[in-house]
This record gives C-alpha cells, structure tokens and sequence, in this order.
C-alpha cells in the first residue's frame, strides 16, 4: 500500500480540496496528488475523491459544467476497471450529474445554505465505505451545503432500496432529501456520493474522527 | 446558412418542490397580489445559431437542451425558434 495514491480532482471552485489531501497525508498517510480537471490522464491513481466546493460557480446547475471536463470524461473507464471513487458534496453533485449516479441534488427545502453536524445512520456498507455491524450503526459527520436535496423518481429510489444501494440516511433530514438520503454507491459499489464531508471528521481536535473510515476505505480492492 | 433565434424554457418537473417559488408566491401575497394558485421559477436560455435549416438547428437545440441546458432527472424543457 506503500505506493497507493488517491488522486485528488480540482476544478476551478473546488475549496475541499485540501481538506481532502491534508485528512489523507496528514492523518491516514495515503499519498495524494492534485488532478487538475483539464488532465484525463488517470493512470498513477489508485482511487480518486471529487471534493467539494462551487466548481464552475455552479453555473446552470451544480455539476452541470464539470462534467464535460477531460477528467470526468476519462473517469468512465476508470470507474468501469473497477477503481473506487469517492464523491464528496460537489463531487456528488457532480457524479449525478454526469451519469454515474443515479437521481440529482436541487435545492434544500428551507433554500438555506446549512452548515452543521448531522447524525447518519448507515444503511448499508456496500463496497465497503462504512463500518456496518450487526446492529443499526450511526456516525456523525458535518455538512455544508446549499443545494443538497437529494431527489430521484419512485422507480429509481425502489432500485435504490431493492439493490441495497443507499449508503446514509439522515436522521433528522435537514433538506428535505427523498428518503433522507445522504449518500449513495453505484451497483458495484466502487463509487460513492454523499453529500456530508468526512474529509472534516478526521481528527479529535476539531470535533469528531467518524469520517477516517470512509476515506480509509479508498484502499480498499 | 439560416440563422435562427432560439428561446429554451427550463422548468422543474411538476413533481420536483420549488423552494425559491414557494417563498416568492408568499411575498408576493404579501405584496398584496391576491389569487395566486400556484408559482414555480424555472430559467430561459436565448442564443443565436446558425445551421442549413430548421431540422438541423432542431437537432442541436435537442442535443443542447437534452444533455446540458436541463437535467431532465428534475426538469423539462421546450423552446421557440425563430429565422433571423
């Protein structure tokens, strides 16, 4: 694992992007490097994070321009081998975006910007994210996001349940999200969207540790 | 080459909830406005194309509207079109 380095995606407005390196280094001593997302050169990473932040502004819609990115457009046949990637807020925002989730992320219920620890339970541990014992587990981890409703229609969320494809749920659903979904995995399990940061619950300090399993998890086979 | 004027109207589907048109439809009765049933904001995109045709333009227009001007997982679209 010596030589494991998860890239670390950055788009004009990406701001979590550090946050995301310094909890890998500094905490979990997982190698990082910076993917500017003009580069659609994937091959020295093992997994990728797609940080948060406002990437293009979030003109149109969240996501909606850096999904034509060269990074994005070649992240297709590195989700297809099987390389695990993790979308965190604008990351998630951006993989509905872009296809390789399913549903969208509109605008939170009270239209406020919310910035806040919230409890999660875990649902599921597909492809390994999350420590799932036994009995119903809850973590706790900080969001900050204006546009973090998630939605999808009827069909899509009974493929959701069915497939055992939601990841976290809300216990007190801050936005209104469909089912109080906070984060979802795709079938095989390699990519993960959720719209909470564990990038920011990595050390005791400033508040919390809940969030090193998940990022830990990028190792994972 | 035609040139055409093209209006795009993006509007979330009916089954989405709009917050921001919620909270203008209440200052709105608060301005006083009564009668109002219902108010949902949604975007208009203009822009200037050129093609060999009204088919042609159409099927860019589509392509534009299908995969970046909407997400049609939470919106629907139409637009006008109009020969300069």
């Amino acid at each position: 694992m010596e030589n494991f380095t998860v890239g670390v995606v950055v788009f004009p407005g990406s701001n979590c992007d550090r946050d995301v390196s310094w909890a890998l280094e500094g905490c979990l001593e997982i190698r990082t490097k910076y993917l500017w997302h003009e580069s659609s050169d994937l091959s020295d990473v093992d997994a990728i994070v797609l940080p948060g932040g406002f990437s293009y502004g979030d003109y149109l819609r969240c996501g909606a321009i850096a999904r034509f990115s060269p990074l994005i457009n070649a992240l297709d046949e590195f989700v297809k081998s099987g390389k695990r990637v993790l979308g965190i807020c604008n990351g998630f925002q951006i993989l509905t975006e872009s296809g390789f989730l399913p549903g969208a992320l509109v605008a939170n219920k009270n239209l406020n910007f919310i910035c806040d620890d919230v409890e999660l339970d875990i649902v599921s541990s597909k492809g390994g994210w999350f420590y799932n014992r036994d009995e119903k587990q809850t973590i706790k981890l900080p969001i900050a996001h204006g546009e973090g409703r998630y939605y999808c229609d009827s069909d899509t969320l009974k493929k959701l349940v069915d497939n055992e494809l939601i990841a976290l749920r809300y216990k007190n659903n801050p936005n209104g999200s469909s089912f109080d979904i906070a984060g979802i995995t795709n079938e095989q399990g390699n990519v993960l969207g959720l719209m909470p940061h564990p990038e920011r619950a990595c050390d005791k300090a400033i508040g919390g540790t809940d969030g090193l399993f998940t990022l830990k998890s990028l190792i994972l086979k | 080459m035609d040139q055409f004027a093209v209006k795009v109207f993006v509007r979330l589907r009916p089954s989405v909830l709009d917050p921001a048109g919620e909270a203008t439809k209440s200052a709105s009765i608060k301005l006083g406005a009564e009668g109002i049933k219902s108010l949902r904001i949604g975007k208009m995109i203009e822009l200037k194309i050129e093609g060999n045709g009204e088919n042609e333009v159409r099927e860019k227009i589509d392509l534009l509207c299908d995969r970046l001007f909407a997400n049609t997982v939470i919106e629907d679209y139409e637009y006008s079109l109009a020969k300069l």
